[in-house]
């Protein structure tokens, strides 16, 4: 019954689209204001939807086998809390999130900005409802989250046990925000060359929404990588994989439009390239759907492998982009030759510095990404391109990056010199001491390791300082980069001092090192609704003569039949221990690996801490105005 | 031949502690390296998969055998293809891959300096 | 600034991509790795099954026979499906069958064979999976066809009823 409202509803939506049109292209000839009619079809649109994915949340409550997602992906002894995240923890599931998001936001925009001109509006409108009909025919037609099954099944296949996660739940539901978040800009964009709109109002204006996605898809990358950390059992959390690169191309585009907008709002320079990176940023995320859904991609979280919706996400993603092309041709002028001027020390500087880093450090992972798919068709090689690739390119280019974000804030507009050359002096002398000092301990490549960490340490100080000088002007801005730097230190450090061991152990034996005695005590089994466990208990040693009890898990799941593995980690302010205990074939001993990751929970904070610094910008304008 | 043998075995024996800490290292940075060709985008390393654990094993035994870590690579490049490695190779098919973000950098440093800076 | 030469190109770089993922999307993501090869057969030095004597690759492939290097487990499901495959390959002379034991323990073994019976002219024990790692394998089931010291072909995978006559084929255009 949920389901078949649910299905109803899709129509309906996909009916008011066509209304919509109809009457935005109708108003665009007649009136002076916008016509009430046309905003309350897109709430009734968005109600539709709403409605259609409250149907599939409810046949998943239900345990509805009927319905075909619900059968191939839930199953009656799932707890409720990932009965109803199994929701969108599928391709068909997802994809109508998306929809929702995507009116939702359609919405908030006609609400939100009605200080605009009308025709801006009108034309936004239309262009998200292209997308947003993209969408609804892509769900209908090849992937309807309610198809019906007969005879119904007892039973449903179940959800993937390592989807099963409170990081994961909520994961795709934020990264859709800032994903959707940008269709807003992109649409925006074309309209406001359509109109020729781009200018100081327009920047200002979709600031809000640039902010908003930025701090949405930062939030959900995160969780992304929370969940990769203790769910695949690795101890890492960033493993330069496609579908992660995906998620990071779009951050990359975004914090550059972040930035070069703050140009643009101050004055009209910068626009193409704007428009450029509005069109990007979505176009990317759009990719990112693409390479994930369609299959195209070997990676470790590849979801359907169905060519013919690989098909269609395609051809509807390079219609976008040929559109946006076209209308970047023929409506867009260029011209802003009148306030080109800065000298080459300014803040302007600085922000072309930071965009000019980005957009490589995008290319990098661009090219990363989608080379190995070229190469294949056009020579039948296949090559992987993994971490090292990652590292050789962007971390060298980091160091000049690190410092120019350091000093490029504190720069003047149009023209400026360099403020409190003590402090800066002081600051690169300071934390290349203690660089070199720590970095002196290990016996690593001493040369860039050093360098690098003193650029991540200036930047430390420099944000730092900046707080006690500036007080709240510019907090969040301080916040965010503060963050960043705390970040790279973080990551730097973890990799520096992790200490991992991996070794096959029997129960009752003992493991040792230089540095710690691991204790193999015994193993329990424990019998829960969904999965059968068996946890091990580990006494570790340390040198201080301290100890932590670890109790890794091996999860049999029932359905589907899955043998999972749970670390355990002991987190504290300065270090995780992580261990994971391992089943193998065969032997009586289980491979067991353990980990000491320094400054983890830190790269979580940083992380908060950039994107919060976001959030608070994102109120900064109200206060201001 | 047999002298030879016994004396290398002795000598491990004796180098036994002092350089195991050193393959151990080497040996966790080869596996890393290294795709896990039957597991969907992960590591030799990350892996516990049958085949990642041999080839762990492998490793540890071609480095007792005093192989270098590029030897190693050729080793497997040659049983398993270029597929295996994380690291590309820079030869005629990669040159793009390895060349295009650095131009694409330089490029990048150009016009913005044309366009902003460069008046007349 | 702006040229027509700018979009022009844009507008070819594009097609360009869409073309490429276009033909990617057809390709299957899953590696199949070039299974014919012309590579030397890896020498190894392998504990026989039976015994624990020490058989050598040198001696076992030298005959102007075709050699059937099998890699396969008692834990490997798929093994059992292949296995009746091997029987038949068996009663052919002209092939001989080396059995790769990967990883088991030696009782599961015995009774496997027992109970399908032994399609195996030697089998030698693979205990840790080393020598299959020499050989390029990815796990098991998995075969090579040996011709003169020579790697003919790969299977990836259980033997079916078409690698059987493939097998059977190549071999006829030879004798």
């Amino acid at each position: 019954m949920a389901s078949l409202i649910g299905s109803y509803s899709l129509s309906f939506g996909l009916f008011f689209s066509i209304l919509i049109i109809f009457f935005s292209v109708k108003n665009l000839k007649d009136a002076e204001i916008l016509d009430k009619k046309i905003i309350t079809f897109t709430f009734i649109q968005f109600f539709f939807v709403v409605i259609s994915f409250f149907g599939l949340i409810i046949s998943f409550i239900n345990s509805d086998f009927s319905n075909e997602t619900v059968f191939n992906h839930s199953h009656t002894t799932k707890p409720l809390f990932y009965k109803i995240s199994g929701t969108w923890g599928n391709h068909e599931g997802s994809l109508l999130l998306w929809l929702l998001v995507l009116t939702l936001f359609i919405s908030i925009f006609l609400i939100k900005s009605n200080q605009q001109p009308k025709k801006y509006r009108i034309f936004t409108l239309l262009f998200q409802q292209i997308i947003i009909v993209g969408f609804f025919v892509f769900l209908i037609k090849t992937s309807s989250p309610f198809n019906y099954i007969f005879p119904t099944p007892n039973e449903g296949l179940g959800l993937n046990p390592i989807l099963q996660d409170p990081a994961l739940a909520i994961h795709p539901p934020i990264l859709y925000l800032g994903y959707v978040g940008s269709s807003v800009i992109f649409s925006s964009a074309l309209a406001a060359m359509v109109t020729s709109y781009v200018s100081k109002e327009w920047a200002k204006h979709i600031k809000q929404w640039v902010l908003a996605s930025w701090v949405f898809l930062t939030l959900g990358i995160l969780l992304g990588s929370i969940w990769a950390y203790y769910e695949l059992g690795w101890g890492g959390f960033w493993f330069w994989d496609p579908v992660e690169n995906v998620s990071l191309m779009p951050w990359f585009a975004l914090t550059t439009l972040l930035h070069c907008i703050l140009v643009l709002e101050k004055k009209k320079i910068l626009t193409s390239w704007a428009m450029i990176l509005s069109i990007a940023t979505f176009a990317l995320s759009m990719s990112g759907t693409f390479l994930v859904r369609s299959g195209i991609l070997n990676s470790v979280h590849t979801f359907a492998n169905d060519p013919e919706r690989g098909l269609f996400i395609l051809i509807f993603l390079f219609t976008l982009i040929f559109l946006s092309i076209f209308i970047f041709i023929f409506f867009h002028s260029g011209k802003e030759k009148l306030e080109n001027n800065f000298f080459w020390l300014s803040k302007e500087t600085s922000i072309l510095v930071n965009n000019w880093f980005m957009m490589y450090f995008l290319s990098v992972v661009l090219i990363g990404t989608i080379y190995p798919i070229f190469l294949e068709v056009l020579t039948a090689n296949k090559i992987s391109v993994g971490p090292p690739f990652y590292n050789k390119l962007i971390l060298p280019f980091l160091i000049p990056f690190l410092i120019a974000m350091a000093i490029g804030p504190n720069l003047n507009w149009v023209k400026s010199d360099f403020k409190d050359k003590f402090y800066i002096t002081i600051f690169l002398i300071i934390s290349f001491l203690l660089s070199a000092l720590i970095i002196r301990q290990f016996d690593i490549n001493f040369l860039i390791n050093t360098i690098l960490v003193t650029s991540a340490f200036f930047l430390f100080f420099s944000t730092s300082r900046e707080f006690f000088v500036k007080k709240f002007r510019n907090l969040s801005q301080n916040i965010a980069h503060f963050g960043f730097s705390l970040l790279i230190l973080s990551i730097l450090f973890n990799n520096i001092f992790s200490n991992e061991v991996i070794t096959n152990l029997k129960i009752g034996e003992t493991f040792e090192t230089e540095k710690f005695t691991i204790n193999f005590e015994n193993v329990e089994q424990e019998d829960e609704k969904n999965f059968k466990a068996i946890i091990g208990k580990f006494n570790v040693q340390n040198l201080d003569g301290s100890s932590d009890i670890l109790n890794p898990e091996l999860r049999i799941y029932n359905q589907p039949n899955i043998i999972t593995s749970e670390a355990d980690i002991k987190t504290n302010l300065l270090t995780d221990k992580f261990m994971t205990m391992n089943y193998v074939q065969n032997q009586e001993y289980f491979n067991i690996r353990y980990q000491v990751k320094p400054f983890m929970i830190w790269i979580w904070v940083s992380v908060i801490l950039i994107s919060f610094g976001g959030f608070l910008s994102f109120f900064k304008k109200k206060y201001e105005v | 031949m047999k002298f030879i043998n016994i004396f290398l075995i002795v000598a491990i024996i004796l180098n036994f502690n002092f350089l195991k800490a050193d393959e151990i290292k080497t040996e966790n940075k080869i596996a890393k390296n290294l795709r896990c060709l039957i597991c969907q985008g992960q590591s030799v390393y990350d892996s516990d998969s049958e085949f990642a654990i041999s080839l762990k094993l492998v490793i540890k035994n071609k480095i007792q055998e005093g192989l270098s870590e590029d030897q190693i690579y050729n080793f497997l490049k040659m049983k398993y293809g270029e597929w295996i490695l994380y690291d590309p190779v820079f030869n005629r098919n990669t040159y793009f891959l390895w060349l295009l973000p650095i131009l694409i950098f330089l490029a990048g440093g150009a016009i913005i300096i044309k366009r902003f800076y460069n008046k007349k | 600034m702006k040229s027509k030469f700018v979009p022009l190109i844009l507008i070819f770089i594009f097609s360009i991509t869409f073309v490429i993922f276009f033909k990617g999307l057809k390709n299957s993501n899953i590696y199949t790795p070039n299974t014919n090869l012309k590579k030397e057969v890896p020498s190894f030095e392998l504990k026989s099954f039976e015994n624990n004597s020490i058989i050598i690759s040198e001696k076992i492939f030298t005959d102007n026979k075709y050699y059937l290097m099998n890699i396969w487990a008692s834990w490997c499901v798929p093994c059992k499906e292949e296995h009746k495959f091997l029987m038949k390959l068996k009663k052919d002379e002209r092939i001989e069958l080396i059995g790769f034991n990967y990883k088991d323990n030696f009782t599961n073994a015995s009774s496997f064979l027992k109970d399908l019976g032994n399609p195996y002219n030697i089998i030698v024990s693979d205990k840790d999976g080393t020598a299959s790692i020499e050989w390029g394998a990815y796990g098991v089931p998995e075969s090579f066809l040996v011709y003169q010291n020579k790697i003919i072909k790969r299977f990836i995978g259980p033997i079916n009823n078409e690698d059987l006559l493939e097998i059977q084929k190549i071999i006829d255009e030879i004798y």
